[in-house]
């Protein structure tokens, strides 16, 4: 009798990992802080409700270069996780590793099709095939603008590269920091890409940074960029090399620095500082970019799982992120705005309907463009040998000239 | 009779076999985690991975892409300037306090301390203490100027052709106090009598140091030029802490640069080379050191 008890017991224990653990979504990522977290939370809350166990997997730090270590340790000892943050032409590279699932089932009975900006669905396919589900969709080039300063100094919030430099030089003759920056390759190369942009327009854009043509990238349009941003250079202080963002953000903030070149994320800064959005600070397009919207868009793609119930929850987890619901919490924590365009966005501040509005409007403009310093455009080989080329010439008395070569010279890498 | 034979021919097998097979599983540990794993990088350095490894020989091409990688080139030659001038200053440093500390003061303990003390910290949080201080808007540049020297200007952690020497000046301070002790405790271990009949034939203290003291320190110089061409060729946190290789790239050092090629580039191979390469350059200090040393242990 008691060893009837006991085998059933151990019997139990046995196979009971394997029912508990059956509709089990694990999810790397490096959402880890404040607004960040409280969104994976509601995600998790979602998930929960949905009858399916929720695994966190955050890795932080490295801006996701340690999580991405740990999930190549994960897929190469043949256990992945249910789904990662991964974006860009990361999702391809990952796919042609061939260890991505297929989600077609769920984005075709949602609609995905319909409720994604084409650019947008067109990164989250491997070869046609849903692979990843976005979260949100962050504006790049934005210029954070301080109104008191301005108006301190009579300067005129720019629209243009022209108007730029006047504001720039009215700030700095009124004692007033003209640009807040953060010397960081990434941050140098968020700046480059708003200059590009600006200057080159969404055609030159697309053909230099997405198609990586080399005419293009060694031309006159790249010429007159790199002349740009040593003009720009100049109303940069010293102190600027190996700056957070965020303090660069702060000396905005605090009327230190007129404007700073970053995407939305600031604006959680400014938020947490207590500043309204209008009144305290103006969220307005880089210069020359008011039609065009620079996006990075975060994403999770779904690796290939084994059991059925581990497909389920997955399919689960793909139709939750996509859910209006999500989308609305997930961005209202975060400051981006959501991806699925049929989102209500009544519950946004200004800068996140402006955001939205723009988007909408690129989309069919043609002006919609990925931004190749947050690891959107190219193969992160390509962006890797850009951004030294970038980064030097910020920190070095290097020609335009010299620029332009070395920039066409990392586009052929890959 | 013949279980006491039995005994010791047990015995005897025992002191055959019982120091192999208690020294058996590290150096299987070893073999595996160490020099496979060396084995491994060097495979891997002549295939073309990208994201994840992959197994088919390509040749040499990694290696002729890290040869014409400009950054490659400036980060060989911050190792050759840091590492110089990181063993040189440590080196030179180290043994001043050391025989500074030598002559019989009072409080010794404490005084040593003070100077080990940096070596219990590690190496980000010597880049980020002295990151604060040399940042010319909060740091010494400020305080200086602050006290009514508004000219003076120490800004070389946001100057791109200084910042290499500021990773050398944390690092000297935060290595000399560890040389210290090793050079003391070699002071400590000369035969006093020799000193003793140098000062008998009237040979003055700085003449006794140069002359005796000095040279008969030879094997601790070997070992601190041991660890500190290792520390050097692998410094990684230090640099990473204080410039994070910047302004731009103008501070990287090989570490780094393997770093980010093989884990955020997608570029395994590549960086596997370069590890390669930083493996070579290990090997060739070491290997002229480790023959000198034997040969003079043999003259010895």
């Amino acid at each position: 009798m008691k060893r009837k008890q006991l085998s059933a017991a151990l019997l139990a224990a046995t196979l009971l990992p394997a029912t508990v653990f059956a509709g089990e979504v694990e999810v790397l990522h490096w959402w880890t802080s404040g607004g960040e977290a409280k969104s994976v939370a509601e995600l998790k809350k979602m998930m929960t409700a949905k009858g399916d166990n929720w695994k966190d997997f955050a890795v932080a730090g490295g801006g996701g270069d340690n999580a991405m270590t740990a999930l190549k340790t994960r897929v190469v000892s043949g256990n992945p996780p249910t789904a990662a943050q991964i974006k860009g032409p990361a999702i391809q590279e990952w796919g042609a590793e061939g260890v991505l699932a297929n989600i077609d089932a769920v984005a075709k009975a949602e609609g995905w099709d319909k409720q994604l900006p084409p650019v947008v669905s067109q990164v989250m396919k491997y070869k046609g095939q849903y692979v990843a589900a976005p979260v949100n969709v962050h504006r790049v080039n934005w210029l954070w603008v301080n109104p008191d300063a301005f108006k301190k100094a009579g300067a005129k919030v720019p629209t243009t590269w022209p108007e730029f430099f006047e504001a720039a030089d009215k700030l700095q003759k009124a004692g007033i920091q003209p640009i807040a920056h953060g010397g960081q390759p990434w941050q140098d190369a968020t700046l480059f890409e708003s200059v590009a942009l600006g200057v080159g327009g969404p055609a030159y854009y697309k053909k230099a940074f997405v198609q990586l043509d080399q005419a293009t990238l060694a031309g006159p349009t790249t010429l007159k960029v790199f002349e740009t941003l040593q003009k720009v250079k100049t109303y940069i202080d010293k102190g600027a090399a190996g700056r957070d963002w965020n303090l660069a953000t702060a000396m905005v903030i605090n009327g230190k620095a007129g404007m700073q070149f970053m995407g939305d994320w600031a604006k959680g800064e400014f938020t947490a500082a207590g500043k309204k959005p209008g009144k305290d600070f103006l969220c307005v397009a880089a210069p020359g970019t008011a039609g065009s919207f620079t996006f990075n868009i975060d994403s999770l793609a779904m690796f290939k799982q084994k059991d059925a119930a581990a497909q389920k929850a997955q399919a689960d987890l793909a139709e939750t992120v996509m859910s209006k619901n999500f989308q609305e919490v997930f961005n209202l924590n975060k400051g981006s705005i959501p991806a699925r365009l049929d989102t209500p966005m009544d519950k946004f501040d200004d800068c996140a309907k402006k955001s939205k509005a723009d988007l909408t409007a690129a989309s069919k403009s043609g002006g919609l463009v990925p931004s190749f310093a947050h690891k959107m455009a190219m193969p992160s080989a390509t962006e890797g040998a850009m951004d030294d080329v970038i980064s030097q010439f910020m920190n070095s008395s290097m020609s335009p000239k010299t620029a332009t070569e070395r920039l066409a010279k990392a586009g052929k890498v890959h | 009779m013949s279980s006491s034979q039995s005994q010791a021919s047990l015995s005897a097998l025992a002191d055959r076999w019982l120091p192999k097979l208690v020294l058996s599983p590290t150096l299987l540990i070893s073999l595996v985690f160490v020099y496979g794993f060396i084995a491994w990088t060097g495979w891997l350095s002549l295939t073309e991975s990208r994201l994840l490894p992959q197994m088919d020989l390509a040749g040499l091409i990694q290696y002729q892409a890290l040869f014409e990688n400009d950054r490659w080139w400036t980060a060989v030659a911050n190792l050759g300037i840091f590492g110089g001038l990181f063993i040189g200053c440590t080196l030179a440093v180290g043994l001043f306090l050391a025989v500074l500390l030598d002559q019989k003061i009072r409080s010794e303990g404490t005084l040593r301390t003070i100077y080990l003390y940096p070596m219990a910290l590690s190496f980000i949080v010597t880049g980020t203490a002295w990151k604060w201080m040399l940042n010319p808007d909060m740091g010494l540049q400020k305080v200086i100027n602050d006290w009514g020297f508004p000219d003076f200007t120490f800004d070389w952690l946001v100057d791109p052709d200084k910042a290499i020497y500021t990773v050398v000046i944390a690092g000297v301070w935060q290595s000399s106090g560890f040389v210290m002790a090793l050079f003391l405790a070699g002071l400590r271990g000369i035969d006093d009598s020799i000193i003793k009949a140098a000062q008998v034939d009237g040979a003055s203290l700085p003449v006794i140091y140069w002359r005796i003291i000095i040279p008969s320190l030879r094997p601790v110089f070997f070992s601190v030029l041991l660890i500190l061409s290792h520390i050097a060729i692998k410094s990684f946190d230090l640099v990473m802490a204080l410039t994070g290789g910047g302004p731009g790239t103008a501070s990287d050092v090989p570490a780094i640069f393997m770093y980010q090629f093989a884990f955020t580039r997608g570029q395994l191979g590549l960086g596997a080379a370069s590890a390669m390469m930083m493996l070579m350059t290990i090997v060739a200090v070491l290997v002229p050191l480790m023959y000198m040393e034997t040969r003079s242990a043999k003259r010895g």
